[in-house]
This record gives C-alpha cells, sequence and structure tokens, in this order.
C-alpha cells in the first residue's frame, strides 16, 4: 500500500505575531512542522506498519519547508519530496490542491493521501476535500478512527469527528483522508530516525517536472492586519469567603446581560 | 439568476444556528436570497428558511441525500449553481460546509474564502475577513470568480430574527449523483445527545491543568497509579464544571493541557490547535492563558476567570477575575447563579 502525506512548515503555535510592511513577522520564533500534519503522519505510519506498506511526505514550499520533511522522515517515512516553483509563491487553497494531485499522480499507485485537518497559519482547512475532488476520490475528513481497512479490496472504515459527535463511514480506495488529534499521540522522533532524517536527500519538484503550469489562484489577499486590541477593564472579585464572592461575582456576570 | 445563495446546513433535520445567521448576512449584499436545502424529509427547513428571510428555496429531497455526504451535495450544488449562475454562495463554517464548498470551488472553477468573520461588497465582487493564525491576525480576502464561496463563522454575524409570516417558492430539484455511482456509505452514528456545541455556544465553561488541583478528593482505592488518580480526580473537577455550565446552558471546553493530560476529549478544546470560540460569556477555570489558549477565545464578549495564580495572563483578559480555590468558588457560583436565573 502507498501513503502519501502532505505536511506544511508554519510558525510555532507560541508565536507573537506582527505585521511589517504587509508581511506576516513571527519574530525569532521557530518554524516547526504543522501540528495538525503529526497527526496525518503518525495515522500515515500506523496504517503502513499495519498493511506493509510505504510513506512518502511532501511538502510545498520554499526551502525551510524541508525541515517539516525531515521531522516526517525522523518520524519514521521513507521518502519525503519537496515541491517548489516560484509561480507559486501566492497559490490559494484551489492551485495548492491542483499541484498537490499532480504530485499524488506523479508518485503513481497512491492508495491514500493523507493531511492535517488544516494548517494553523492560513487556517483555510480546504487542501483535503478540494484535493479529493481534483483527484475525483471520495474525501473522508476529520478522521478520529480508521476501524478497517482492506489493502487487497481497497476499501476503508472510518470514523469521523463531526460536531454532533462520531459519523461512521465507508468508502472505497484510492481516498484523501484528513486526520484530527482523537487518532493517536504522533510518535516523537527516534534518535535513528533524526539521524537518517538530517542525511537524507530531499528531491525538489518543479511545476514542470509535475507536469503541469502554474494553477490560477482565484483568491486575493489585500491587506494583512493585527486585531484591534482587546479593550478590557478588568475587576477583581473578593470577598471574605466563597459564597460571597460567588454572589458578587453572578450579580455582576447577570448585569452583563450575557445570560 | 443573480443573487446570493445559502447553503442550509443541518444534521438529521436539526439546522445549524449559523445556516439562519448565513441567510442574514446575504440579505446585507442586497439582490434576492436563495437557500439550498438538501435531505430527506426536510421540507420543514425551507419555511424556517423563508423565516429569516429567504426569497427562494431550492429544495433536493431524495433517499441518496438523506445522509450527508460531500461527494452527493457539492455535485448537487455545482450543477445548480453551472444552471442558474448565482454571483455569491455562502455557507455556515462547519465540517459539512467548509466541505462542499471546497468541492464546489473546484467544480466551478472559483475559490473558496474560508471562515470569515465579516462581509460587504465591494463593486462587483464581495471583500471579507478572515482571521488568520487562530484570529492572532486578519486577512482581507476576495475572489476574483463567480460564485463567490463563502464560509462564515458561526455567531460572527449576529443573530437572526424570524419572521414566521413570511413565506415563498419552494423549487423542488433532483439530485446530481444516483446512488450506485457514490464512493461511500454511511453506516452509523454516535452521537452525543443534549450536548451545546462549542461553535454554536453563547456561553462556554472552560477547565484547565487547575482542575486536577484538588488533594482533598480520594480516588476509590482499585485506582493506584499516580497518573490515573489525577485524571480521576480532574474528572470530577468537570463534572463540577458540567453542573455551572448546566445551570446556564453553557457548553463544557478545555485548555489543550487538559486535553493533553487525558482529563477531557478533544473535542472539547478551545485554542489555537482546538477550537476558536466567540461566546457572549467565556468562564476560564484554572487555566493559566497560554498565547494558544487566549487566541481560541479572544473575541468572547465577556470572559471571566478563576486562578490561584494572581499572575496568570488570562487575568488581563479578564472582566471578572477571582483569585481563587476553583473547587470552592464553582460549587458557590452555580448555587449563585441557579437562585438568580430561577427568578
Amino acid at each position: 500500500m502507498k501513503i502519501a502525506v502532505f505536511v506544511k512548515q508554519v510558525p510555532d503555535s507560541a508565536a507573537k505575531l506582527s505585521v511589517d510592511n504587509g508581511a506576516v513577522n513571527w519574530g525569532d520564533a521557530p518554524l516547526v512542522i504543522n501540528p495538525w500534519d503529526e497527526y496525518a503522519v503518525e495515522a500515515a505510519l500506523q496504517l503502513a506498519e499495519k498493511h506493509n506498506g510505504e510513506v512518502a511526505a511532501i511538502s510545498m514550499g520554499g526551502e525551510d519547508a524541508k525541515e517539516a520533511l525531515k521531522h516526517a522522515l525522523a518520524m519514521g517515512a521513507g521518502s519525503a519530496m519537496l515541491i517548489s516553483d516560484a509561480a507559486l509563491a501566492n497559490a490559494d487553497a484551489a492551485a495548492a490542491a491542483k499541484v498537490f494531485a499532480a504530485a499524488v499522480q506523479k508518485l503513481g499507485g497512491v492508495d491514500l493521501a493523507i493531511f492535517g485537518k488544516q494548517a494553523i497559519d492560513s487556517d483555510t482547512g480546504l487542501a483535503p476535500a478540494m484535493t479529493a475532488r481534483v483527484l475525483g476520490w471520495p474525501a473522508l475528513t476529520m478522521l478520529a478512527a480508521i476501524p478497517a481497512l482492506d489493502a487487497g479490496a481497497k476499501t476503508i472504515k472510518v470514523e469521523r469527528a463531526i460536531e454532533e459527535g462520531r459519523q461512521v463511514v465507508e468508502g472505497k480506495l484510492p481516498a484523501v483522508l484528513s486526520i484530527v488529534k482523537d487518532y493517536a499521540e504522533p510518535r516523537y522522533p527516534s534518535f535513528m530516525g533524526i539521524r537518517k532524517a538530517s542525511k537524507a536527500e530531499i528531491p525538489v519538484w518543479s511545476l514542470a517536472d509535475l507536469g503541469i503550469s502554474a494553477p490560477e489562484s482565484k483568491v486575493r489577499w489585500t491587506e494583512i492586519s493585527a486585531p484591534p486590541a482587546r479593550e478590557v477593564t478588568s475587576e477583581m472579585v473578593t470577598g471574605a469567603n466563597a459564597d460571597e464572592i460567588a454572589a458578587k461575582l453572578a450579580d455582576l456576570i447577570i448585569a452583563e446581560g450575557v445570560l | 439568476m443573480a443573487g446570493t445563495w445559502v447553503y442550509v446546513d443541518h444534521f438529521k433535520g436539526a439546522a445549524l444556528p449559523a445556516s439562519y445567521e448565513a441567510i442574514a448576512a446575504a440579505k446585507t449584499l442586497g439582490g434576492p436570497v436563495t437557500a439550498l436545502v438538501f435531505g430527506e424529509g426536510v421540507e420543514g427547513l425551507a419555511q424556517t428558511a423563508f423565516h429569516y428571510g429567504a426569497d427562494e428555496v431550492l429544495l433536493a429531497e431524495d433517499a441518496s441525500l438523506a445522509d450527508y455526504r460531500a461527494e452527493a451535495y457539492a455535485s448537487l450544488l455545482s450543477k445548480l449553481a453551472k444552471e442558474q449562475q448565482p454571483d455569491a454562495m455562502l455557507f455556515p463554517t462547519s465540517t459539512r460546509g467548509r466541505e462542499i464548498a471546497a468541492m464546489a470551488a473546484i467544480d466551478l472553477d472559483s475559490g473558496v474564502l474560508p471562515d470569515v468573520t465579516e462581509i460587504s461588497k465591494d463593486g462587483d465582487s464581495i471583500a471579507a475577513t478572515h482571521p488568520i493564525y487562530a484570529g492572532k491576525l486578519l486577512s482581507k480576502v476576495t475572489v476574483s470568480a463567480k460564485p463567490a464561496l463563502i464560509t462564515l463563522r458561526g455567531r460572527a454575524f449576529g443573530k437572526p430574527v424570524a419572521d414566521t409570516s413570511r413565506s415563498g417558492n419552494v423549487t423542488k430539484v433532483a439530485a446530481a449523483v444516483a446512488e450506485g455511482d457514490l464512493q461511500t456509505k454511511v453506516v452509523d452514528y454516535a452521537t452525543v445527545e443534549g450536548r451545546v456545541s462549542l461553535a454554536d455556544a453563547g456561553v462556554i465553561v472552560s477547565g484547565g491543568r487547575g482542575v486536577a488541583n484538588n488533594p482533598a478528593l480520594t480516588p476509590p482505592a482499585e485506582i493506584t497509579d499516580e497518573k490515573e488518580k489525577e485524571i480521576w480526580r480532574a474528572q470530577q473537577g468537570f463534572l463540577m464544571i458540567g453542573e455551572l455550565a448546566q445551570a446556564m446552558g453553557a457548553a463544557v471546553g478545555a485548555s489543550r493541557a487538559a486535553v493533553d493530560a487525558g482529563y477531557i476529549p478533544y473535542a472539547n478544546q478551545v485554542g489555537q490547535t482546538g477550537k476558536v470560540v466567540s461566546p457572549d460569556l467565556y468562564i476560564a477555570l484554572g487555566i493559566s492563558g497560554a498565547i494558544q489558549h487566549l487566541a481560541g477565545m479572544r473575541t468572547s464578549k465577556v470572559i471571566v476567570a478563576v486562578n490561584k495564580d494572581p499572575d496568570a495572563p488570562i487575568f488581563k483578559m479578564a472582566r471578572f477575575g477571582v483569585v481563587g480555590d476553583l473547587y470552592e468558588i464553582v460549587p458557590a457560583l452555580t448555587k449563585a447563579l441557579k437562585e438568580r436565573l430561577s427568578k
């Protein structure tokens, strides 16, 4: 079974962000693999271990995106490739999905293309369903568990974490999956894995290598700004004991008119 | 036909409140508003859509649409859009809404403005605000193709008012894909009855790492592992928090630290790698206020924090703060609110 897992390099979630000349500045915060993609890599590795498969990690971005791929390699992915092309600088989610689909086609024989639920920088969460649509494969998104997979019969049974609880769905392979945190805790890269990853030569694919021209992006970003500061007058509630404090607090909450 | 379409997202016939918020938002763009209702036995939703301001409803009822499946729903939506060419299509930002919009964008060679908190007419197109980095920054976005596909964040567009005297024309449409051509099948649901969803909640009570901090609670003798004891204590704490939530009809949330420690499922996590929420009232209990958590709840109208540590960063965001033990404050607050709200 062949599995492609998509990862993205993003500023650490603890980064303090600002806007400089219309561009996002994350100061000296490190760039890390998108936290949600770690669950996707974990799912890919578990499925590969169970079904005698191989995992290829793919990222799109500049040279620094290789770090996200190295993290995936250190976790245990068998190979990695970076899609990098100046023409992709302002790619929207649909354009990226067309590139991801072309990468899946280039790899060939892929049974599962796996994504995290969304990237913590752009926060769109569109790539899994869009890539599935471009490929014409079913999209099985927000997976908390994969109770059954038959690589021979090319069938899969999944548990989706939706707003209302869990939805159990059966589908056919090949398919696009997205994974949520409930699936499993991502493994730490092993010492051997880190050594292997640091030595790995990661091939870079251009759009020409993928055999496509730059897909047109329809979404335009006109301005990025910091949100207005939260204007809040803080009031500490004190009292002789818990009951007195609670009574004061209850009155204050009710006076705000939010209940 | 020009105008704005709104996808009425529902689960087993119960519409998400954000569906009606989307209809009200569509009205502000000017032009006719058409609501799309897909499912089986969902004609009642068409009437409600009129009450909230839809001028027309496209209703598709078919056995193949009984369970939501992205491919079946998106194909039908795209087919109708190709025939009738709306200017824009709005969706609530839900798992379903996001997915159908994504697929329709590929079918219609357009783009999606996801999870937006503001929309306005900008000449011939629509400008929207999309919070990025979990709301740490705001991005102004627009889409250069038609229809513009836009998913609206729940509770960002205000509560619409229903006018039950309104009605309109329902046009029935057929499903676009035959059952045999669909590659997925829904076999079961495990839903949690009566749970208030974080995305729709007007009030959220969240617990953090501090919830485990009650040495007075004695775990049952059969729990010997220290970690298991800690989880057991925290779960008792979340039961107590649940009672406070129930008193206000609130949803229960949690910090990432509480989720990672195994106190409560991931579905309850608020923050950058959980859910971004925007309730009228957010009560943070035993949550210190890591930047990732603050990003996920900073747009709440009123924030209340209870924490033992007077230097906890959460207090800087809070309208009201209490430095104290949540195990003393929470039961007292539950009692005090029950007394006042029952009047």
